[in-house]
């Protein structure tokens, strides 16, 4: 019995330690938006949160484009999400529930490009931006996301287990194939869409390599952009405002997070995980 | 004629469901349904990854390209940083991966145990770290590890350990990655392996334990050989990420001290956008495509196209 006491108690101690670790850093960033740059490096540190939240947030706002670049994140993130969601769900639909000539090879040629990096585009996809002349504007942001092979892929997963009677009782009532797809398999697909929706919006929000390659002017920075500009070597670092910043970039992902938790799992881990 | 007849109805017969999902046979609907996504595919990832293997053979100046043959290949080959970058990102990944594999598995065992209470709670607590993009945690990170003032060189302080050089030095600066690496991604593993715990059946351990087996042991003997094709799909999409790291070196030690913690992509992010060689950045980003293609290839053997 003392045994499995002392057990059970390892097994709390493990726990309170791991999401210890795993909390603070938000803790710290939150305390730390709300701290004077000498209480942020004060020894002993201050644990506590202070006042200084809107003195931060006004130096923030005096110096740097933050709600230009939370309007940017939200437009990019936004757009890119829908469409991803649609354009996704139309091509999984099609490769789900439709045999026609050329399927198997195109499905292939999904998973196949899934598996590239993005990175190892950004040289020939920077030329292709110079050729369009879409350096530095909204479309460099946003045409190359509007769907992800990682969508489609998503997408034809959850629709194979779409039942061939419904599809098959709405043609019986005279439901040509558009019809069919946006009244009785989107509404029914709606837990799938929401989980590739809250990983494309969350991979959007967070792309930092590819803005930071075509983008050059202030008013066009997204959030994680104008974080990296605000530390860039050779300036002052001024960590009150960067963490001001850096809060206001990851309250819109604790809200989605709060809301749609459940599809939240389904969608970060894709087919990974079950249930 | 009849043999057609008889296919047909031969096909109703045996497979009923296979017939039901044939619509028409010359339905345009479904090249409609994906030309939307075939047409992005074309122009943003087909032609670039084509373009890019022409690019690699290629001197680009302003816009011109003249076909270098093999050169930007043996310029890179020769090219001690670029050994010392993908030697980094190898270190990173043969410490950090295993580490946190290691870690997931402990952390989906606790929080799986039947002892526990608060279990929706601690689960999210490992989980949170999801939630925040790479330049978001690299710039805490960076905040708490700071040498002079920062919350970890106090902690060492005040036990004895005195200040740790997390940016000076360049071994610590590759610890500082691996930890921050480890602090983003192992409860996203953890959450993985813990849906393969959950698969296990609960009566193995059951006769493990009428046997005479200690909790040890069943974990060695029962869960690790279950969880195995649950952390090969773990190891694997965490060696393809760990090949991609570069947010993390940028923000948190802009690859220094003395290109100590510069990783392959932040390599070739350099090359291409520093010095604007194009053509050596296209040719390192096909070398780097083929180790991740070759292990890639393993995935899908191993996880047969996505699913555990």
């Amino acid at each position: 019995m003392q045994k499995r006491e002392f057990n059970k108690l390892l097994l709390y101690i493990f726990a309170l330690v791991g999401v210890t670790i795993s909390v603070f850093p938000f803790y710290w960033m939150f305390t730390a938006s709300t701290l004077t740059e000498s209480q942020i490096f004060k020894v002993p540190p201050t644990l506590v949160p202070d006042g200084n939240f809107m003195d931060n947030l006004n130096n923030l706002t005096e110096g740097w484009p933050i709600w230009s670049a939370l309007i940017n994140s939200l437009v990019v993130s936004g757009i890119t999400t829908i469409t991803t969601i649609f354009f996704s769900a139309l091509a999984g639909y099609a490769f789900a529930k439709y045999r026609f000539k050329g399927r198997e090879p195109l499905f292939i040629s999904v998973l196949l490009i899934m598996m590239v990096p993005t990175q190892v585009m950004l040289v020939p996809m920077f030329i292709i931006m110079m050729n369009f002349n879409w350096i530095d504007s909204y479309f460099a942001l946003i045409v190359p996301y509007l769907v992800t092979p990682f969508g489609v892929f998503l997408m034809r997963q959850q629709m194979l287990a779409f039942p061939d009677d419904l599809i098959e009782a709405a043609k019986i009532d005279g439901c040509k194939d558009f019809g069919i797809f946006f009244r009785i398999v989107l509404p029914v697909m709606k837990p799938a869409c929401a989980a590739l929706g809250i990983v494309t919006f969350m991979h959007s929000w967070g792309n930092f390599i590819w803005p930071l390659v075509v983008v050059s002017s202030e008013e066009l920075y997204t959030l994680p952009l104008l974080l990296s500009m605000m530390v860039q070597p050779g300036q002052v670092v001024q960590y009150g405002q960067v963490m001001v910043a850096a809060a206001i970039g990851l309250v819109p992902m604790l809200l989605l997070f709060l809301f749609f938790q459940k599809h939240f799992v389904s969608g970060v881990f894709g087919g990974s995980v079950k249930g | 004629m009849p043999s057609i007849e008889t296919k047909k109805q031969n096909l109703n017969y045996t497979q009923p469901s296979v017939n039901k999902k044939k619509f028409s046979l010359l339905n345009l609907s479904p090249y409609v349904f994906i030309t939307p996504y075939f047409l992005i595919f074309a122009v943003f990832m087909l032609y670039p990854l084509i373009y890019s293997f022409v690019l690699s053979f290629s001197k680009w100046r302003a816009g011109v390209t003249t076909f270098v043959g093999l050169e930007n290949y043996k310029m890179l080959l020769t090219d001690p940083f670029f050994w010392k970058s993908l030697g980094t990102t190898g270190l990173i990944l043969v410490i950090q991966v295993p580490i946190m594999l290691i870690l997931a598995t402990i952390i989906a065992t606790v929080v799986n145990s039947e002892k526990l209470r608060f279990k929706g709670l601690i689960r999210l607590g490992f989980f949170l770290p999801v939630l925040i993009d790479l330049v978001t945690y690299a710039l805490v990170f960076s905040l708490l590890f700071n040498e002079t003032y920062g919350m970890v060189n106090q902690g060492l302080n005040a036990i004895g350990i005195g200040d740790i050089k997390w940016f000076s030095d360049g071994t610590w600066a590759k610890i500082l990655i691996i930890l921050a690496v480890t602090w983003r991604w192992t409860g996203y593993n953890s959450v993985i392996i813990l849906s393969g715990l959950q698969a296990v059946p609960k009566d193995l351990y059951e006769s493990a334990s009428i046997d005479g087996a200690s909790k040890i042991t069943s974990f060695f003997k029962i869960t690790v050989p279950l969880l195995k094709p649950v952390l090969l799909f773990c190891g694997i999409i965490s060696t393809i990420g760990t090949l991609q790291l570069f947010a993390e070196p940028f923000v948190l030690t802009g690859g220094g001290p003395r290109e100590e913690t510069t990783t392959v992509i932040l390599y070739l992010y350099d090359k291409a956008f520093g010095n604007f060689d194009f053509g050596l950045a296209s040719a390192g980003a096909y070398v780097v495509t083929t180790i991740i293609a070759i292990l890639s290839y393993f995935q899908i053997r191993i996880t047969k196209g996505g699913e555990i």
